[in-house]
């Protein structure tokens, strides 16, 4: 039983507590590049979920069997990114293959998820967290949620934007950083939660 | 002349950070103190350099098919070398730059850098670039670093300015990040169109 609230904790610090864009600040190209429009926002958090828990998947168990075990550890970094990449590849092909239409709207983006610093992040950070596979794959899963969460309510605001006045120098980039900001500290009321939680399930702190 | 002129490219007219919108990551997650946010502009400009050097000798070796994956080799040897020799050195700076610095493998300037110049140039040009961007992205994530430090600490690299008691603690979170940055840009655009 303590097992499954350990499960529960993991997944509500990853989306609300620790959210991986809005907290950690891991992930802003995507987060910024395509949130013009809710269509591609999901579109994009779908594919980064799918690389996410694939990426975390295969990166741990190149950690676990390869590096560790001969003791490669120094070599984790050229090891992951090169996995990665290899993985976005092979997402860019299925996608292309599978659904023309969502490869047209992500376009120039899907590659970039290479250089997604949330993928790369969340693969390290599980070796660092000393989760165990299966812990690891639940917080990759509930970091993407997070990130889908963030990206989506982003695009929702970016779009209302539109029809609002914003004053000349701060259009484009500059209103979004600061809606960004805001959003951001809307979630740092979440902040304590994970501490209130394992208190309440009596889990060590 | 030229050299020069690729250098102050780097600084003022395509700023990575200001202009280009490029590496927010970093930009954004180091830069809670002005230190940090230059130690981490001066990393990445080592490994800019370097990359832009090495990727500019190598580049009628590579394939053109594999073109992306040996860039991002490259850059990740010299990130796993900067990672050891940070531990060694400034274990400090290492600890508190933290997971970003495995995560410079992953800024789009270096990368797009090695794409868009050192691959198509020879080997001084390149070095320059890698200079002129690497030291544009450090004065940005000093500059940024500095605004958020005073005004959540009243401290500008560990120099106290003003009682800390009066600082705003959220400029040194996250949320501060987005928002001096957004303000910032804000302030650069009304410059440019003057």
């Amino acid at each position: 039983m303590e097992s499954v609230y350990q499960y529960l904790i993991i997944f509500i610090t990853a989306i609300f507590v620790n959210n991986v864009v809005l907290s950690q600040i891991l992930g802003i190209c995507p987060f910024l590049g395509v949130s013009k429009k809710i269509d591609t926002a999901l579109g994009m958090s779908a594919a980064v979920a799918f690389v996410l828990v694939l990426a975390t998947l295969v990166t741990y168990l190149l950690q676990t069997f390869v590096l560790n075990a001969f003791g490669l550890e120094y070599l984790q970094t050229i090891a992951f990114i090169l996995v990665i990449a290899a993985l976005v590849q092979m997402v860019e092909i299925i996608l292309k293959k599978l659904s023309p239409a969502l490869y047209q709207a992500l376009g120039v983006f899907l590659p970039l998820i290479t250089t997604n610093c949330a993928v790369l992040g969340v693969a390290i950070l599980v070796i660092q967290k000393d989760f165990n596979l299966l812990e690891g794959i639940w917080y990759a899963f509930s970091t993407a949620l997070g990130f889908g969460l963030a990206l989506i309510v982003f695009a929702g605001i970016r779009e209302q934007l539109e029809m609002v006045m914003v004053p000349k120098g701060m259009k484009g980039m500059s209103i979004a950083l600061i809606i960004a900001g805001l959003l951001s500290m809307a979630f740092m009321g979440f902040s304590g939660v994970d501490m209130g939680l394992k208190n309440f399930f009596n889990l060590p702190l | 002349m030229n050299s020069i002129k690729v250098l102050l490219n780097g600084i003022v007219k395509e700023n990575p950070t200001f202009v280009l919108l490029l590496g927010m990551c970093p930009t954004l997650g180091t830069t809670s103190s002005a230190l940090n946010g230059m130690s981490m502009g001066l990393a990445t400009t080592f490994v800019l350099i370097c990359s832009n050097v090495v990727i500019s000798l190598i580049k009628n070796l590579i394939p053109d098919m594999v073109r992306i994956p040996s860039f991002i080799v490259v850059i990740a040897s010299f990130v796993t070398a900067l990672q050891m020799c940070m531990q060694a050195f400034f274990p400090e700076i290492y600890a508190s730059l933290g997971l970003f610095i495995p995560l410079i493998v992953v800024n789009c300037i270096i990368l797009g850098r090695a794409e868009a110049f050192a691959s198509k140039h020879g080997v001084f040009p390149s070095f320059c670039d890698g200079l002129g961007m690497g030291l544009g992205f450090t004065i940005a994530l000093t500059v940024l670093g500095a605004v958020r430090e005073l005004l959540g600490t009243g401290k500008v690299f560990e120099v106290t300015l003003y009682p800390e008691e009066y600082g705003m603690l959220m400029f040194v979170l996250a949320p501060g990040a987005f928002i001096a940055l957004g303000y910032l840009i804000a302030i650069i655009n009304k410059f440019k169109k003057a």
